[in-house]
């Protein structure tokens, strides 16, 4: 690894202080799954590495029933995977956490980490939008909040400051009827990184969906919201055509690009496939029971 | 080594320090070492610690061959700083066998399955091995293939390996293997 001076600040404000003295030259040390790497592979070459591991003011896990879930900027993807609250409320969340790396590396990953990596594909990241999240952020002029669509602004970009530091991810508390899912697609079961992941969030009331939110993980510079798709589940009654037709809606909202993983087609074609499916799940969490396999819409069959 | 930056700021001079004093446990005896911060865990297990028994495969957190147990849970040592152990308790192969004349059940029933081929992998899938049935002491074989998940061998195929962590979970419980 390429030398860099090592920092091992007592607070937040001079973790945040010392970030901004050295702007473009420091790199924040969580987790280091990512960093380490990016170091190694010269993809990165900070001057200097602050660990933020030991402030007291950052937190990990926290769920109450009334605020909802706390992801503080300590929570390692293992802490969400195994928490028996998000598998309970936020299964979606889970089942990212679960598909992230290896254990070896969730035990040291963080989910703000991933977050602020703000890779296209990141696992996290759609069902955290899905939910709504909102996150939480230090800097010299001290504490601000962000709804977390405004947090990205590319792939790899945020709309972090000089020196300001993620402290945690706010997600809403569940209500009755919630249903939360999350699937991804890849080659292979593990050590993978999405090819697309969709993820669902509702809100079953009376058997008819008062609240939708379908987000699409690789298939678009950011994780991004299917507007049309939702709107079109938004206030309805639930049959499996409809949610065919949601699923085709979704296919051309995304702008995927063609890569190693993928091409562009196939991505678009396991949209369709995707979003029917992960509304199912996300049904079934709601208590809402539907065949398990949809039938295959026209522009499915057509496309493939 | 070349020190990056020759004037660090006053206010922060006293935590900026190069190579730095650390302490850890490894394998139940505690160490003392001096570390610059740049190295890995696994450089310094395998360098100022004497232990090559962890093996550096990728060294990117994908291959699993570094696998240690740090403060109770499996790390890739690649990925975590040896400075960042400060405090820490760390389990490598070397610390695995109960005594010298003694194997772990996991390490006879490596051995009795034919569980390695060139053994390269073998430290660290042996050290998530024991991590996951300290944690689950009846996985089945799926819980099994999930635990083992980031751990790649790349001679040959995983049926061996399951087979043998089955079976040394089945001798830790105090069943017939």
């Amino acid at each position: 690894m390429k030398p860099f001076r090592y920092v091992e600040p007592a607070t937040l404000a001079e973790a945040s202080a010392l970030l901004l003295q050295h702007a473009g030259q420091a790199s924040l040390l969580a987790g280091g799954t990512d960093l380490l790497v990016e170091i190694k592979e010269q993809l990165r070459s900070p001057e200097i590495v602050i660990n933020i591991k030991n402030l007291p003011e950052l937190r990990g896990l926290e769920f109450d029933p009334v605020q909802g879930l706390f992801i503080g900027a300590m929570a390692t993807a293992r802490s969400i995977e195994l928490s028996p609250l998000v598998q309970q409320h936020y299964p979606g969340l889970a089942q990212a956490a679960r598909e992230l790396g290896s254990i070896q590396v969730r035990n040291r990953a963080t989910i703000v980490g991933n977050v602020c990596r703000a890779s296209p594909s990141a696992d996290s990241l759609p069902p955290l939008l899905a939910d709504a999240a909102r996150i939480h952020l230090h800097g010299a002029a001290g504490p601000r909040e962000l709804a977390l669509g405004e947090f990205f602004t590319g792939p790899g970009r945020t709309a972090l400051q000089p020196g300001e530091i993620v402290t945690g991810i706010q997600l809403p508390a569940p209500q009755a009827g919630s249903g939360k899912s999350y699937i991804k697609h890849g080659r292979r079961k593990a050590m993978e990184l999405a090819t697309v992941g969709v993820a669902v969030s509702l809100q079953l009331r009376q058997g008819v969906l008062s609240e939708i939110a379908i987000v699409l993980g690789a298939v678009a510079p950011t994780a991004v919201h299917a507007p049309r798709a939702e709107a079109l589940l938004r206030g309805r009654g639930i049959t499996p055509a409809l949610l065919a037709e949601a699923g085709a809606m979704a296919m051309q909202e995304c702008t995927p690009i063609s890569n190693v993983r993928a091409s562009a087609d196939y991505r678009r074609d396991m949209v369709g496939v995707l979003v029917q499916r992960a509304l199912v799940q996300a049904l079934a969490h709601a208590g809402h029971t539907l065949p398990v396999t949809p039938p295959a819409n026209q522009n499915m069959q057509e496309g493939s | 080594m070349m020190n990056p930056s020759p004037n660090p700021s006053p206010s922060l001079t006293p935590s900026l320090t190069q190579t730095m004093a650390v302490a850890m446990t490894i394998n139940g005896e505690p160490r003392q070492l001096l570390l610059d911060p740049w190295r890995s865990l696994l450089d310094v297990l395998r360098n100022e610690a004497g232990l090559t028994g962890t093996k550096k495969g990728c060294d990117v957190g994908d291959c699993g061959a570094c696998t240690v147990i740090m403060d109770g849970v499996p790390v890739n040592a690649c990925l975590v700083l040896g400075v960042e152990a400060q405090g820490s308790v760390i389990q490598t192969i070397e610390g695995l066998q109960p005594s010298p004349d003694t194997l772990h059940p996991l390490q006879h029933s490596f051995m009795q399955h034919g569980a390695a081929q060139c053994g390269f992998c073998t430290p660290g899938i042996l050290m998530m091995a024991k991590a996951l049935l300290d944690e689950n002491p009846a996985p089945s074989e799926q819980e099994i293939r999930f635990g083992l998940a980031g751990n790649i061998c790349r001679c040959t195929g995983y049926t061996k390996i399951i087979d043998a962590v089955s079976a040394a979970a089945r001798q830790l419980r105090g069943e017939a293997a």
